[in-house]
């Protein structure tokens, strides 16, 4: 890995070119007392304050709703568009922090389990990664208890950290690379510094080891229960996530011609898992929490070898009965 | 505090309650806890930081059903408990309610007449951000509206937390779960939002107690409450206060001057 020292103005001069040149770029935007990752035309519209946004960056490679393909019924015959992978454009994501790059890991984990998606993997293709590292965090920041930290590499193409008037710059993979290279100049030598000293301090909450012992053997445990009675069963916990990727596909049906369109669906719905019989496997709220978190942690490791769970506390924030996911699983980790 | 664990214990402790749906200290505020025994009521709290409703878990029917229910409520939660009461959701002889007085006591309110009499005393906590954003948004042109209302509804991603947090949405099957016929799109989209925010709030009026759950709720903070209170303004002044009236969209007297209905 290349180590590099870039100053603001150059970060900034080097993200405008970035756009001028054809890329689009996502950064986060303040609006009110809300951050969130925006298409912008303009560096100045960048706002770094935030300790995190409200929504992840995951829509970048799975929009909230996506069309996957088009027909058309004519005399009997039906003709298919596929899915067109020719108009999306390169994408830089600017200034997600390190627990949202680490979430496209179990994000293609589940894109990638059986057979490749085509959109998912394509829209990856062609975005690049720029995180910052935290300087700051909150009470919902947990990534120190799921094997994360503010300042990890895992899942940036290049990972930022400010220190001083600008920031170390750490080219992490290719596709970094190739983003520093084009325009090498803005960038200036290793700064030599000891990162560490820039980042946040954010406190381990529970043992990562206790909890993968109990939670995987608990599915009849009265927790459950007892932990979700509060939730009201919406679904701002999921679409908030970095890492969660269920789905449904609905019909956009005109006539005799149409699209089939994938949308952000959530595990904590009462029509989530419901079957056309009727029979709905979970019909209790208590039995839909208890999902959420075995399919983070239990399921995924199990199946994919990745948590769906990086400590980013969205959450947790955007709860709006405080189901504190990070207490949740402290208690599961002490049980 | 102390009296209002005082008098949930003794509730529990004279056998006249099962559950007692109050708040306790959550990570920022206060959150939802339900209690189940004298000894978990000195977890409660109740202060002006207890805004969000409770009124929601009345009609949980996993929570309370054949439960005797004693509750701590805000102003606006007792705005919604009168009116869940007029579509006979709740019954008196199963409820316990208490209230905040204006000194900051507590005071029970034992039935439908004591919290009515509360409400027409108790005046309601100031909105004055929203009665200025209203008055923004009155001041547009129509074109300025639906640019506004379009930005911000083009951001719902259709999570739902707005219908989750309002005590009145208790339909068991609600209109964006019916899909023969879709009345509504179901996919996040703009027309698909505005749609289902123009139904939750025609669904409202007359019923919401104005208490911004709605809003607080919302992930994204669309000030989706600024429809219904601006909603319960156009009611009132047409229809006249309706905690006095019932439900006003769904009563009909043979002197109602709309032919139309008839």
């Amino acid at each position: 890995m290349e180590k590099k020292y870039i100053s603001h103005n150059s970060l900034m001069n080097w993200l405008t070119k970035l756009n001028d040149e054809g890329s689009q770029i996502y950064a986060p935007v303040a609006k009110g007392d809300k951050t969130d990752y925006k298409q912008i035309t303009s560096v100045e519209e960048i706002s770094m304050d935030h300790i995190q946004t409200t929504q992840s960056a995951k829509a970048v490679a799975f929009p909230r709703t996506e069309k996957l393909f088009s027909y058309k019924k004519e005399n009997g015959d039906v003709t298919l568009q596929n899915f067109e992978t020719t108009s999306i454009p390169e994408t830089v994501v600017f200034g997600i922090h390190p627990c949202d790059a680490a979430g496209f890991k179990p994000l293609s984990g589940i894109f990638n389990w059986d057979t490749p998606d085509l959109p998912f993997n394509e829209r990856m293709k062609r975005t690049t990664l720029i995180a910052v590292s935290c300087t700051q965090c909150d009470e919902f920041c947990f990534c120190t208890s799921v094997n994360g930290s503010p300042g990890n590499t895992a899942g940036s193409d290049i990972l930022l950290t400010p220190v001083k008037d600008g920031y170390l710059a750490e080219i992490i993979t290719e596709k970094g690379e190739n983003l520093a290279d084009k325009h090498s100049t803005f960038f200036e030598a290793d700064p030599n510094i000891n990162k560490e000293e820039y980042l946040a301090k954010v406190p381990v909450q529970f043992s990562l080891e206790e909890l993968n012992k109990k939670i995987s053997n608990m599915f009849e445990s009265p927790v459950w229960k007892q932990q979700s009675e509060r939730c009201l069963g919406c679904g701002a916990c999921a679409y908030v996530c970095p890492t969660c990727a269920c789905f449904d596909i609905q019909e956009d049906a005109h006539g005799s011609s149409g699209n089939r369109l994938r949308c952000w669906d959530a595990c904590g719905f009462s029509l989530f898992t419901m079957h056309t019989s009727g029979h709905n496997p979970r019909e209790v709220q208590s039995q839909r929490w208890r999902q959420r978190l075995l399919h983070k942690f239990s399921y995924m490791p199990e199946r994919i070898s990745v948590r769906g769970c990086t400590g980013c506390g969205r959450c947790s924030r955007a709860c709006p009965v405080d189901m504190n996911i990070a207490e949740h699983l402290t208690e599961i980790a002490s049980l | 505090m102390d009296e209002l664990r005082n008098r949930a214990k003794e509730l529990f402790e004279k056998g006249e309650i099962d559950i007692f749906i109050g708040y306790e200290q959550g990570t920022r505020n206060p959150r939802p806890i339900f209690v189940g025994n004298a000894e978990d009521t000195q977890k409660l709290v109740f202060n002006d930081k207890c805004t969000g409703n409770l009124a929601v878990y009345l009609t949980r029917k996993d929570l309370v059903k054949g439960k005797r229910v004693g509750i701590s409520a805000s102003y606006y939660a007792l705005k919604s408990i009168v009116q869940l009461f007029v579509e006979n959701q709740l019954k008196e002889e199963n409820l316990k309610i208490f209230g905040l007085a204006n000194d900051g006591k507590i005071e029970a309110l034992n039935s439908l007449d004591e919290i009515k009499h509360y409400i027409k005393d108790t005046p309601p906590p100031p909105k004055l951000e929203d009665d200025e954003l209203i008055k923004q948004i009155d001041a547009m042109s129509s074109a300025e509206r639906w640019a506004f209302w379009s930005d911000e509804l083009s951001k719902c991603f259709k999570c739902y937390a707005c219908r989750a947090a309002c005590p009145m949405c208790y339909c068991t099957k609600c209109i964006v779960e019916v899909n023969r016929p879709q009345w509504i799109q179901p996919w996040a989209s703009t027309l698909g939002n505005m749609e289902w925010q123009i139904n939750r709030v025609m669904h409202m009026a007359g019923r919401c107690s104005d208490c911004g759950s709605c809003s607080t709720a919302c992930p994204i903070g669309i000030p989706i409450h600024l429809l219904t209170h601006k909603m319960s303004e156009t009611v009132k002044a047409n229809f006249g206060d309706p905690s006095d009236k019932g439900n006003v969209l769904s009563t009909f007297k043979p002197e109602d001057k709309e032919s139309f209905i008839l």
